[in-house]
């Protein structure tokens, strides 16, 4: 699987660092970023903002049967996080024993990589969350 | 020139292989093995950790207990020799996960395991001719080992990050001295998957004099000796070298007790002696002093003469979780499992 430097690399911000959006006019948070707010519409006023590293889990699953790219890492828990200002998002669960990966765990996000092409291809890293 | 640590930061991967299982996998004496070497296990990286991943857990919490903004850091350097690229700078990719202003100069340092005391050097210099605000240098490693080599045994994964600058030090470095010869004691060759070593020449000739060098050559520019240290921090590929080194240089064994950290996680190369500097971090007390001493296969050997102040006391100085406490959050695991996340299985 090859990845695409202009994709992995314009979302460096995001996938490194949490970067998302704030809308302050209504203060409602975007990740990933969006550049217009959808209940504010014209009148919003959105800017970059960092998204808080810890949260909990709110729904996970195990993978048993992983995309290409990830067999290696096969069994593995996606998990969609609610993060501490309430903006959800999906990620892989790590470094987290099996008994404790459940609804409402805490998690804190680690920096790992996620894909990478073939020994000498390009590596997209980013963010997965542990169980605190 | 008052030059020293603002903030510090450990990594250590949670994966731990016992040198028990890897000797029982080669037939070998697994009690003598780990006797011998001074060590019962070591920490090993996921298969989706590498020096870059290291390096960037352990920058973010450097930034945490300095307690500054990232924005600030105006040059950072990181040393290693399992680079994920061969050519492609890791420094960026802590800059940009730490969330850097884009105003900072990075490079990548290799020195066997002293490349990171060379960057808390070089960010030493930068930081006392007011070129930078505050620099980050970190030292981190997936340290390979070929299979039924003795590095095997010894060869761990982890790294430590410093922020070095003028103001709000929690520990004043007073003085660095290096010590550094041509001697080719180990090495890895361009494309090679693992490194070699000349065996026994790997002690005396190598380790013993550049380390006894380095710390005897910083004593004498300090006007100190053994007594006037609480600690010290040798560079530790396995149990038995520091404990040796310690002795020979007057050292009771006590104060090297808190940075011993190899034989619970490995030899960490570029993350070793430093990893031992943050646990040391962990615990001193204000006014208490460290000597430091790296060694490099090369090979070289860098000193620092160390002297904790009172902010070191402050809420949130020190990282939030100290270098034992990383140590004992582990699972172990098997040859296989380990052999598969170092990457040791050939795929094609």
């Amino acid at each position: 699987m090859k990845n695409a430097i202009p994709l992995i690399w314009r979302r460096i911000p995001e996938r490194y660092a949490l970067m998302g959006t704030v809308c302050e006019n209504c203060k409602t948070e975007y990740f990933p970023k969006r550049m217009f707010c959808a209940k504010c519409r014209r009148k919003g006023r959105v800017v970059e903002k960092q998204m808080p590293d810890e949260g909990k889990i709110f729904s996970f699953s195990e993978v048993h049967v992983a995309p290409t790219g990830h067999e290696s890492e096969a069994p593995y828990f996606l998990a969609i996080i609610e993060l501490k200002n309430g903006v959800r998002l999906m990620s892989q669960i790590v470094d987290s024993e099996k008994e404790k990966i459940k609804f409402g765990s805490p998690v804190k996000m680690m920096f790992r990589k996620i894909t990478e092409d073939d020994h000498d291809g390009t590596i997209a890293y980013g963010y997965k969350f542990k169980v605190v | 020139m008052v030059v020293g640590i603002v903030g510090y930061g450990t990594y250590i991967p949670k994966m731990r292989i016992k040198v028990e299982e890897i000797a029982n996998v080669w037939g070998k004496d697994a009690a003598r093995v780990s006797e011998g070497l001074g060590i019962k296990e070591k920490a090993v990286g996921a298969i989706d950790e590498d020096s870059a991943t290291i390096a960037v857990e352990a920058a973010r919490r450097a930034v945490k207990s300095a307690k500054i903004s990232a924005k600030d850091i105006n040059a950072i350097f990181v040393g290693s020799e399992s680079k994920p690229y061969a050519v492609k700078p890791t420094a960026t990719i802590v800059g940009a996960a730490i969330n850097s202003s884009p105003h900072f100069t990075a490079a990548d340092f290799e020195f066997a395991c002293k490349a990171g005391t060379a960057a808390i050097q070089s960010c030493m210099g930068m930081a006392s001719s007011n070129m930078i605000k505050y620099g980050l240098a970190i030292g981190a490693d997936t340290a390979q080992g070929r299979p039924n080599d003795a590095l095997e045994f010894s060869a761990g994964s982890g790294g430590a990050a410093f922020i070095i600058g003028k103001e709000n030090l929690i520990a004043e470095i007073e003085g660095t001295y290096s010590f550094t010869t041509d001697t080719p004691d180990f090495w890895r060759r361009q494309h090679a998957n693992y490194p070699k070593h000349g065996g026994r020449f790997t002690a005396e000739p190598a380790y013993f004099k550049h380390v006894m060098a380095g710390a005897k050559g910083m004593m004498e520019r300090m006007g100190t000796s053994a007594k006037d240290y609480d600690y010290f921090v040798p560079h530790q590929p396995n149990g038995k070298f520091p404990v040796r080194v310690a002795k020979m240089l007057g050292f009771e064994h006590s104060k090297i007790v808190p940075g011993l950290i190899t034989p619970f996680i490995g030899n960490t190369y570029s993350g070793s002696s430093i990893i031992g500097l943050s646990s040391v971090l962990d615990v001193a007390k204000p006014g208490e002093r460290v000597l430091v001493v790296s060694y490099g296969s090369g090979a070289g050997s860098d000193a620092f003469s160390i002297k904790i102040t009172k902010e070191i006391s402050e809420k949130g100085r020190r990282q939030e979780v100290a270098v034992f406490d990383q140590i004992k959050e582990k699972h172990y695991v098997n040859y296989a499992v380990y052999a598969k996340h170092r990457r040791k299985l050939k795929e094609d």
